[in-house]
């Protein structure tokens, strides 16, 4: 038998703050499907449209912007992954904490290293 | 003397507070499923498709009308965005329908929301459907056909 109540699992802290992030990268990572697929779509006006719309990614500021949308993307993926533990692992509600950890920590291997390679490809010579 | 009290639950619950055989039916169920399932596959779409278009090669320089064409020539690439395009606007709209039916508070504010969003998601869904099957890779501008190895020569 318990002697205390537990902690509620979405209320303040990790869990809390977890799930606020959750939120606001899924809809900046939605705003920016729709654009997406609009600019994409452009393939099908006419090859000299999309590649003029898409030349306006090739700078270093929307690389940066690319940066901050993957990053988004990542810590949604991961995050995801995490809930998915919480709902159907055993001992996912106990371990909630702790996963966030190995999200944010998985979460920044992964920016680094996308970081490196994306900047310097975007930001190098051409 | 003991006063006899009657069962709750004895079936004598209002027809709105019925948890089960709503008209609603398990929707709210599928759709927290569907956001699970879809969330696993959607990890590994849209991780191939940063990887194969920006940490590869020239990464994002390499993009292009030709880099797509190129994709797009392959029924494989049409399929993993077909997916992709499906599977992240349904589970994107779903998101943003529970995030209305949070904090939008006035029925009318909420039902308004989500026809907007649903217009948008159909719209953005179709397109992009036609766009993948109707998209010719090989077109002929000014009477010059595009350079592309996947093109018939």
């Amino acid at each position: 038998m318990p002697t205390k109540p537990a902690g509620t699992l979405y209320r303040g802290r990790e869990g809390m703050w977890s799930w606020v992030g959750h939120r606001i990268t899924g809809v900046v990572i939605f705003f920016f499907l729709l654009v997406h697929v609009l600019d994409t779509s452009l393939v099908r006006v006419s090859p000299e449209a999309y590649t003029a719309v898409i030349g306006a990614y090739k700078n270093p500021l929307m690389a940066l912007g690319e940066t901050g949308l993957v990053a988004a993307i990542v810590f949604h993926a991961f995050n995801g992954l995490r809930i998915i533990a919480v709902d159907f692992w055993k001992k996912g509600a106990k371990y909630q904490r702790q996963m966030l950890w190995a999200v944010l920590a998985l979460w920044i291997v992964t920016m680094v290293a996308f970081s490196i390679r994306h900047l310097s490809l975007a930001l190098g010579g051409h | 003397m003991t006063a006899t009290i009657e069962s709750p639950r004895s079936g004598r619950i209002a027809p709105q507070y019925r948890r089960s055989g709503g008209s609603k039916g398990n929707f709210e169920m599928i759709a927290w499923l569907f956001m699970r399932l879809s969330g696993v596959v959607l990890v590994v779409l849209i991780f191939g498709h940063l990887f194969v278009n920006l940490m590869v090669g020239e990464g994002i320089h390499a993009i292009d009308f030709g880099f797509v064409a190129g994709k797009w020539a392959d029924p494989f690439w049409q399929f993993w965005d077909l997916a992709m395009l499906w599977l992240a606007m349904l589970h994107g709209t779903n998101g943003v329908r529970t995030i209305i039916n949070d904090y939008a508070e006035k029925s009318s504010t909420r039902r308004w929301l989500k026809t907007v969003l649903y217009a948008a998601a159909v719209v953005i869904i179709l397109l992009g459907t036609l766009v993948i099957f109707t998209f010719n890779p090989c077109p002929v501008v000014d009477g010059v056909a595009l350079p592309g190895g996947f093109c018939p020569a």
